[in-house]
């Protein structure tokens, strides 16, 4: 990931700061400019999500992009946070003790590095509840 | 609006073509097509070629471009667009081509797909291809194309009692045609237990779960149907070319397990040529994934959802069976060029419905389908040919 495109989403990144719909009380994460159900007619606003939600699917992956951040096998999952919305994450457990369903929660990790000496990223990851 | 008639078509051996450059395959496809059309290249009135990454597999953009001066073209100054979907850039070169027959704007079209993949590693590879989904919502969080799948396998799984044999005989059958196409990158038998034996890339898909890493090219030249029998004593007709979006993101999807891009395309298709799955003879489909497969073929309402695994894993899709899916091999023994892909199912179909696929021939096929999806399913492109107008 390229530095601006990086600090330009810091805050969405940290803070699981998405947007929230005023008029039809949808939530979005990833943030959302425009409300797809209401379209023009939406009042979006911006959210901090809670941070608490479940498993819906996941996969373990052990072929992964080369990455020294990423060490394989890694848990990727789509977790259904509370308010609605779903996200594509990581789970930070062992991959035997995922199960669909499973109660998550958000917490501050490392998501990548440009190179071994380049600039770390971090972001949202998600532990067991 | 005019009918459109496939009048001719041609593709290359599918794999890894050390020897041969991304300008070598196309040349060859598209040459190839216009000798079956019996046709020379004057009388080619546009282009359109579906290519997903020429800037990352072989760092040259303005393909169009390219593509029609290698061809000999560019002296007639023909215009050659270039069309991007992810992997569905074929199918929907495919739908623009026919959209500007159909249109009165050109007669003679060819549509070409084409790409040279193994030009670069498999990292670089697997890194272009990532960028068919979100890059910044689900890329940069670890998410590749087998993740994705491999999620949409599991919930299947979960939800419908999808097992591994189920999936895994998506494979097996996919191959077993593949032996009977020689331009198929894997012309190779395999077992069940191979692929449950095989090396794990994304829990529950193995390596024999998904399509390769592949060069290649196919072409298919366009006319309006009222000429194309000046052509071909065999024109194959464009009954229904439909295309439909849905989310990028996987997780955005109202049910992970359901592609709403292939039901709409599917529904549209079906609306279009005024037929039912039921009259669908043969059908390509988008198996990337060998989940991609069930997913498809529940999508394009072949099958309940839910029962496409069982369904495979009874022989309804192989050769013989009641709607034989992925003649060619599909994508994962045939091979899967990105941007070729959709294109080659438009061959596939129409040396079935002219009666030359050989040993992999479906007897009487006169109605076949191909669906053509992009990234984990926000482009989806499906057409309907016959060999009746």
């Amino acid at each position: 990931m390229a530095v601006p495109r990086f600090w330009r989403r810091l805050k969405n990144l940290y803070n699981l700061l998405g947007t929230h719909c005023k008029n039809c009380g949808s939530y979005y994460y990833p943030p959302r400019n425009i409300c797809p159900a209401c379209r023009r007619g939406g009042k979006v606003e911006p959210y901090k999500f809670k941070g608490a939600g479940e498993v819906l699917t996941y996969t373990i992956i052990h072929g992964g992009p080369k990455d020294n951040a990423r060490p394989t096998p890694y848990v990727l999952a789509i977790i259904k946070l509370d308010e609605g919305p779903r996200l594509t994450s990581q789970i930070v457990a062992n991959p035997e003790d995922v199960k669909i369903g499973m109660r998550v929660k958000s917490v501050f990790r490392k998501l990548g590095e440009e190179s071994k000496h380049g600039i770390i990223y971090y972001g949202t990851k998600f532990i067991p509840a | 609006m005019r009918d459109v008639a496939i009048i001719g078509v041609g593709c290359t051996k599918f794999g890894e073509l050390w020897d041969s450059s991304f300008r070598d395959i196309f040349v060859k496809a598209g040459v190839s097509a216009l000798e079956d059309a019996h046709m020379h290249g004057e009388k080619v009135d546009a282009m359109y070629i579906g290519n997903m990454s020429g800037g990352r597999f072989i760092e040259q953009e303005h393909i169009g471009a390219l593509i029609a001066d290698y061809s000999g073209l560019a002296t007639l100054h023909i215009p050659a667009t270039r069309v991007e979907a992810a992997c569905a850039s074929g199918g929907l070169a495919l739908r623009q081509g026919v959209l500007a027959v159909a249109s009165g704007y050109h007669d003679i079209v060819v549509v070409g797909g084409a790409e040279k993949m193994t030009d670069v590693g498999v990292d670089t590879a697997t890194d272009a291809l990532a960028a068919a989904a979100d890059r910044e919502w689900e890329g940069i969080m670890g998410a590749t194309f087998p993740g994705l799948y491999g999620m949409i396998a599991r919930l299947h799984m979960h939800k419908y009692g999808t097992t591994r044999e189920h999936l895994a005989a998506a494979a097996v059958k996919n191959h077993r045609n593949g032996s009977m196409n020689e331009r198929a990158q894997f012309q190779n038998e395999i077992t069940i237990d191979d692929v449950l034996g095989s090396q794990m890339v994304a829990d529950p898909l193995r390596v024999l779960d998904c399509s390769p890493i592949t060069d290649g090219a196919a072409a298919v030249i366009l006319a309006p149907a009222e000429i194309a029998t000046r052509y071909t004593d065999t024109p194959v007709y464009v009954k229904a070319s439909a295309q439909a979006s849905g989310t990028i993101s996987l997780h955005d999807r109202k049910d992970i397990t359901t592609l709403d891009a292939s039901v709409w395309a599917g529904r549209r298709a079906f609306k279009m040529a005024g037929l039912a799955p039921k009259d669908i003879d043969l059908v390509e489909v988008h198996d990337c994934f060998t989940i991609a497969e069930i997913c498809a073929i529940e999508d394009l309402d072949f099958v309940p959802k839910g029962e496409g695994g069982k369904a495979t894993l009874e022989g309804m899709t192989a050769i013989g069976g009641s709607i034989p899916v992925n003649t060619s091999g599909g994508l994962k023994a045939c091979g899967h060029p990105v941007g070729a892909t959709g294109v080659k199912q438009a061959v596939e179909i129409t040396e079935q419905l002219r009666g030359t696929a050989g040993k992999r021939q479906v007897n009487g096929a006169e109605v076949g389908m191909t669906h053509n999806v992009g990234g984990s399913g926000a482009t989806a492109v499906v057409h309907i040919f016959s060999r009746n107008r």
